[in-house]
């Protein structure tokens, strides 16, 4: 604490919290303004005004069926962004590389594990089901840390201390090589996950709701449970284990963690598995959701404004963050999408980033922001 | 032995200034052009113009204007292909409303209509920098090439959804089209690259240049110097997405043809762009040249050189081992050389002055 800051008094409010009255205090005159102008007919059914502000709240509060199942929706999507963007989070922590291969090694996982089960049972003649299907997950985690061992030998260590910009345009170039050795291998038709092999729920239940019906897929709900599950033991990884410690060590301070004796090529390694393990499982819950293929790969761009949104240093900002810009996604396409055409789907999530960045440049979970000359 | 400077005297600072110091980079630029102006239109075939030397020419501003932003200025943007498609699409929305202007004009003019667009996507870069731009400029990239989809009027209400070049001409001869003459097509192109690259070195060379190089080294010590931010960083997006925005009009108005803009102007050809500036070397003009004829010539000679070497591939695998070189070499190329083509340049140049003696 420096002189200054113990001789000036306290103010009141904090900034955040002066700026957050004011915003609040506008938003609700706002509010209150339209429900006067709406209440004495100044605005209409037609006007832009209403169609903007006024009408989605109002199918809201009269639909809330519709508004639960566009919220699970939301849920759901943000899941999996949450996944990704945790593999990002991963590696960024504990090497400070901005890992943009990450969506693609999700789909290059997910490819290897149905690559395998098809040779295993077609080639080999196993039978089709649950244990080929386990045996085809040894083989997809074999050849992610085959992938990990091959990347930091052969692209980290090399480019090791070189500004961010390269790290970063290296990791697009292991992006692009992964496309197109993935499509080399695995050809470019869309595949079929093996949903039921792995003892994965498939049916779906409707639950009545508020004189409506909502619709929740087994799937969805397993994946959250799933994801849940991981982010339980990632937590419990990072936090007791040896190796846990080390990575959080590597995470604060690369020099320090050299120091007391912790090989950074070995973290690295250890790194990359990890977040190549979670790109499997977000792997096989998205292409039990749709098809795998590379067109997955502008889908795991969303993981980017996920990041922005929760902070690229923190696992919960990750899982935040994703559901976060899920749910504001699709809530946002459901009620105000019609109004633009359709489709905004594509870039409101980008939006949504921009706007946290107004307010809050290190993301809600982030660490903050400090620049020396 | 040919090449040094023994000999000549710089006897004003505009001469010690001048981008080509050495007598003999400026016969060799001359005979640069010579050839590109005469030689190539009369020897290379058809096939060469159009495969190779369009694709590169209208390239190679959008490599230029990103190098201007990010190798210059330090602002990375993945939105570049949406800025180019600004451009496409203000030139054809121009040229269908007032088809009696010359289209060179509103070639020119797109520009600043990108430019613009540049500006306002741009405004966050005052808060945020690295990797959180990077976010901000994927924004734009995927809000523009919705707004290309989406709002029926920049396409003419077109039931097909794409734009078709109509044919214009200027003194009689057609330009663009599909019954304008290849060779005047590439005549063209070149000179607008010729005059837009004169221009761009020298604004990178005089005083606004010097203050984007200033805020890209260190933004808080350009600002302590009285050097302006937000201007600086806006002219930077400015002049970056007005020459994205002349190659986008380039790139579709003399090369393809015709454009649907989901598929030409998506994220792919944002990241090919920043390739080229990578590869070719961050904040060097010539750069920006070797790079965007790397990534134009590469999967040419990948698709057709091989066969001729008698390794034999067909079309579909090609275009996989394509994508997989590009990756690989960019990684290469980022190990062995993180200053790109452009300092191996330097090196051999830096040989060659010496040359037959070691030193």
């Amino acid at each position: 604490m420096t002189d200054a800051t113990l001789t000036t008094r306290k103010p009141f409010l904090g900034e955040s919290q002066r700026n957050g009255l004011i915003a609040g205090g506008v938003l609700a005159l706002f509010i209150a303004a339209l429900v006067v102008a709406t209440q004495t007919g100044t605005i209409t059914r037609n006007d832009w005004t209403y169609k903007i502000f006024v009408d989605p709240f109002v199918s809201m509060v009269d639909m809330p069926d519709l508004l639960v199942q566009t919220v699970w929706e939301g849920f759901v999507a943000g899941v999996l962004y949450s996944l990704i963007a945790l593999g990002f989070v991963l590696i960024f922590k504990a090497s400070g590389v901005f890992n943009f291969a990450q969506g693609i090694m999700v789909v290059f996982a997910a490819l290897s594990l149905v690559g395998f089960y098809e040779f295993l049972t077609l080639t080999l003649g196993m039978p089709a089901g649950f244990v080929a299907a386990i045996v085809a997950m040894a083989g997809a985690i074999g050849i992610m840390f085959v992938l990990a061992v091959a990347v930091e030998r052969i692209v980290l260590r090399p480019l090791v201390n070189q500004p961010d910009i390269i790290m970063l345009m290296a990791t697009v170039g292991l992006t692009y090589f992964l496309i197109g050795f993935g499509e080399y291998i695995f050809g470019g038709s869309p595949k079929v996950m093996i949903t039921s092999q792995l003892g994965l729920p498939t049916g779906s239940t409707m639950l009545d709701f508020a004189g409506g019906r909502v619709n929740i897929q087994h799937l969805d709900l397993a994946a959250a449970i799933i994801a849940a599950v991981m982010i339980a033991v990632l937590g419990f990884f990072f936090q007791y284990t040896r190796i846990g410690r080390a990575l959080r060590a590597v995470a604060d301070s690369h020099k320090a963690a050299l120091s007391v004796g912790i090989s950074l090529n070995q973290i690295w390694v250890i790194v990359w598995f990890t977040a190549g393990i979670v790109a499997l499982l977000t792997g096989i819950m998205w292409g039990a959701r749709s098809d795998v293929s590379f067109a997955l790969e502008i889908i795991a761009l969303k993981a980017l404004p996920v990041l922005i949104v929760g902070g690229f240093t923190s696992i919960p900002g990750a899982i935040v963050g994703g559901l976060i810009i899920g749910v504001g996604e699709k809530i946002g396409e459901f009620y105000w999408g019609p109004l633009l055409g359709g489709g905004i789907e594509s870039w409101l999530a980008y939006i949504i980033a921009l706007m946290f960045l107004m307010f809050r440049p290190q993301g809600l979970f982030g660490d903050k922001i400090i620049e020396r000359i | 032995m040919f090449y040094r400077e023994a000999g000549q005297y710089k006897t004003t600072y505009q001469s010690d200034m001048a981008i080509f110091p050495l007598r003999q980079d400026r016969i060799g630029i001359l005979i640069i052009l010579a050839l590109a102006y005469v030689a190539v239109p009369l020897m290379a075939s058809d096939f060469i113009l159009k495969t190779i030397m369009l694709p590169f020419l209208a390239l190679v501003l959008a490599v230029i204007g990103l190098n201007i932003l990010t190798g210059y200025t330090g602002l990375i943007s993945l939105g570049t292909a949406g800025f180019m498609g600004v451009g496409a699409y203000a030139c054809y929305k121009l040229t269908t409303l007032f088809p009696e202007v010359n289209i060179l004009v509103w070639i020119l003019v797109s520009g600043f209509f990108s430019a613009g667009i540049g500006v306002v996507f741009g405004l966050p870069s005052l808060r945020i920098k690295g990797l959180y731009l990077a976010v901000a400029t994927l924004a734009a990239q995927f809000f523009l090439q919705w707004a290309f989809v989406r709002i029926p009027w920049l396409y003419n209400y077109n039931p097909s959804g794409a734009i078709e070049v109509p044919l214009r001409t200027v003194f009689g001869v057609a330009i663009t089209g599909p019954t304008a003459a290849i060779e005047v097509k590439y005549l063209i192109a070149l000179t607008f690259v010729v005059v837009l690259t004169w221009v761009a070195s020298n604004i990178v060379h005089g005083r606004i240049g010097r203050s984007w190089m200033a805020v890209r080294d260190m933004d808080i010590a350009a600002q302590l110097m009285g050097i302006k931010l937000l201007e600086t960083k806006l002219l930077a997006f400015a002049v970056s997405s007005f020459y994205c925005g002349v190659s986008g009009a380039l790139f579709v108005f003399i090369y393809l043809g015709g454009a649907e803009a989901g598929t030409e102007f998506g994220i792919r050809l944002s990241f090919i762009i920043l390739f080229a500036v990578i590869i070719g070397g961050l904040g060097s003009m010539i750069g920006s040249f070797f790079g965007a004829g790397f990534i134009v010539a590469l999967p040419t000679i990948l698709k057709f050189g091989l066969p001729a070497i008698g390794i034999a591939i067909t079309g579909a695998i090609a275009e996989k081992i394509v994508v997989m070189v590009i990756g690989a070499l960019t990684i290469y190329l980022l190990i062995v050389e993180p200053h790109g083509l452009a300092r191996l340049w330097q090196i051999a140049k830096q040989k060659l002055r010496v040359w037959p003696f070691p030193y």
